[in-house]
């Protein structure tokens, strides 16, 4: 059995906290399939964050920073990581799903000649990947026939990697691009700032759907007073009242917060998908019929625009 | 110019599927089919590429023999021909890529646009791997689309976490759509009329002799697990009380 090859996402040097999912999944499928844990680091930062990544117990952490991976490209990031799953001999690539991950990793396995599973959930005892599909109303055993296996990870199904003490070697990647070769030029990353957390690294989250009626205000508000992620339905994103970024469902991002407000929304089937693992969901419809309300621990039918300055008010009076 | 587009066959997105309770599929009892939503926003683009200057649009299906259904509704759309390739049941990413891959080399589109994912399956990944096979630029999740005046080039914005990502790619080139990319038109009655005469070959896959073998096989299919409706709350008090007593969330 080959090596396990995880791929680490970071901000400028800081491994974010989703990637840890990708690092367990490596270690259960390594003490089970045999192999070692390799991580890969990739881009400006690379430096700073291997010394982060020799902490969740891999042999190895590849280190690949070089002036051809200033700005991310899938054409240019998939070479290297191809390169070091054949140097290394994998068996599996890996990383935890988002959106260039998705982007990257299938270009990857196209390189290798090897299948792929995205967002797996877990494997079964004939090593075969869980995954949901049909928005995760079924989940299939996929078998990756292939000698090399690629696959992303879905977060909020592996607990993430816990810090130990540092170990293992780290090793420099020899980058061999040549961006002239891509026929594709990053122009420019217009970030969207907030100064609120990621919807997948947040433990509360309030999202507002077509019952908003735009009116994102009260959402907002409730989320800042929980430290929480604003959240938001396909509708919502796609009368464009929200960046799609903050999109939960099978198509935008699956979330598993301790605390999620459904606000003002039906529960399409799409919108469920993403948020359905969350510990607690309260909901609240004018629509007492609401599908969301099949899923909430704790529905309430009313005017979301009576109800969430009220919960606001009652929230900082239970909080002293 | 000439553009390849996709029209995949998927189960109506809002019907909820349920697993067979054997296990080996989904139950396809008075479910409905209908174009993959995303490829959907791909023809779409693909015509106001084809309205802003001329352009011959090829609409691709991979799927059972009635997914020139799914065609046919691209063609209406205003899609000029179609190409359906028969292939019962699954069909793995990699053997999709394949055939896409064959289909490019014979047509020689310099566009390549497609949705980012099929809602069935759920993979995003055929675009990219049909990228990778032909060695051509990639430009995936596009929300906003521009070719140059020679239309050589495309400008592509992407929507991804935490913002906007700006790309230019040479042609040819894959791009796949994301959601909000336009809003696909509605057929016309003419459109539907027209679309009843405009080419469509078939092709069975068997026959197209690629040694692709599928590298992801689908065994056993599981429900997931069920999550119970709680209780309703009569007003805010009872509910901020509950969140912070019961479920100490708060």
């Amino acid at each position: 059995m080959g090596n396990v090859l995880i791929l680490a996402e970071h901000k400028d040097g800081t491994i974010k906290k989703v990637c840890r999912a990708a690092f367990t999944f490596a270690k259960q499928y390594a003490a089970k399939q045999g192999g070692q844990v390799h991580i890969l680091v990739m881009g400006p930062g690379a430096g700073k964050a291997a010394e982060e990544a020799m902490c969740y117990g891999a042999a190895k952490v590849h280190v690949a920073e070089h002036p051809a991976l200033q700005s991310y490209l899938a054409e240019s990031y998939a070479i290297v990581v191809a390169e070091v799953a054949k140097a290394i001999g994998a068996s599996v690539v890996g990383a935890t799903s988002s959106s260039m991950t998705k982007d990257m990793l299938p270009r990857v396995a196209a390189k290798l000649g090897a299948g792929m599973c995205s967002d797996i959930v877990g494997t079964d005892d004939q090593g075969h990947f869980l995954r949901p599909v049909w928005a995760g109303n079924a989940i299939v055993a996929a078998e990756i026939t292939s000698p090399i296996k690629v696959v992303s990870v879905r977060a909020t199904e592996f607990a993430p990697a816990e810090k130990g003490a540092a170990g293992g070697e780290k090793s420099a990647v020899a980058v061999n691009v040549d961006l002239a070769k891509l026929r594709k030029r990053f122009v420019k990353f217009e970030e969207i700032k907030s100064s609120r957390p990621e919807l997948t690294e947040a433990s509360v989250i309030v999202s507002g759907g077509r019952g908003t009626k735009g009116d994102f205000k009260v959402i907002e508000q409730l989320a800042d007073l929980l430290h929480g992620a604003v959240g938001a339905t396909r509708a919502a994103v796609d009368a464009g009242w929200v960046p799609n970024d903050l999109q939960v469902g099978q198509t935008g991002k699956v979330v598993a917060p301790d605390l999620y407000f459904a606000l003002g929304m039906s529960g399409a089937i799409q919108h469920l998908a993403g948020m359905k693992g969350s510990k607690v969901i309260v909901a609240v419809n004018k629509d007492e019929e609401a599908p969301i309300f099949g899923v909430a621990d704790y529905g309430l039918v009313g005017d979301l625009f009576k109800a969430v300055p009220e919960m606001i008010e009652e929230i900082k009076k239970a909080k002293g | 110019m000439k553009i390849l587009v996709t029209a995949k066959q998927v189960t109506d997105p809002d019907m909820k599927i349920k697993v067979k309770p054997d296990g080996s599929g989904i139950a396809t009892e008075g479910i409905s089919y209908k174009v993959n939503p995303f490829d959907e926003i791909a023809i779409e683009e693909a015509i106001r590429i084809k309205e802003k200057g001329a352009a011959e649009i090829v609409v691709v299906s991979v799927g059972p023999k009635d997914a020139s259904k799914e065609i046919r509704s691209g063609l209406a759309m205003g899609a000029d021909r179609g190409i359906l390739v028969v292939s019962e049941g699954f069909t793995d990413p990699w053997t999709v890529a394949s055939v896409l891959k064959k289909i490019v080399d014979e047509e020689k589109p310099e566009l390549v646009l497609m949705g980012k994912q099929a809602v069935d399956g759920d993979n995003n990944q055929v675009g990219q791997m049909l990228a990778e096979m032909l060695g051509w630029p990639q430009a995936c999740f596009a929300s906003k689309v521009e070719l140059s005046a020679d239309r050589a080039k495309a400008s592509v914005t992407r929507e991804v976490d935490g913002g906007f990502d700006h790309v230019e790619v040479d042609l040819p080139a894959v791009i796949t759509a994301d959601l909000r990319l336009n809003e696909p038109r509605y057929a016309s009655l003419p459109g539907i009329m027209k679309a009843k005469k405009k080419p469509l070959k078939e092709m069975e896959l068997k026959a197209m002799g690629l040694d692709a073998q599928p590298k992801v096989k689908w065994h056993k299919f599981q429900a997931p697990p069920e999550r119970k409706a709680g209780i309703k709350v009569p007003d805010v008090p009872t509910l901020v009380a509950k969140l912070r007593d019961e479920a100490k969330v708060i």
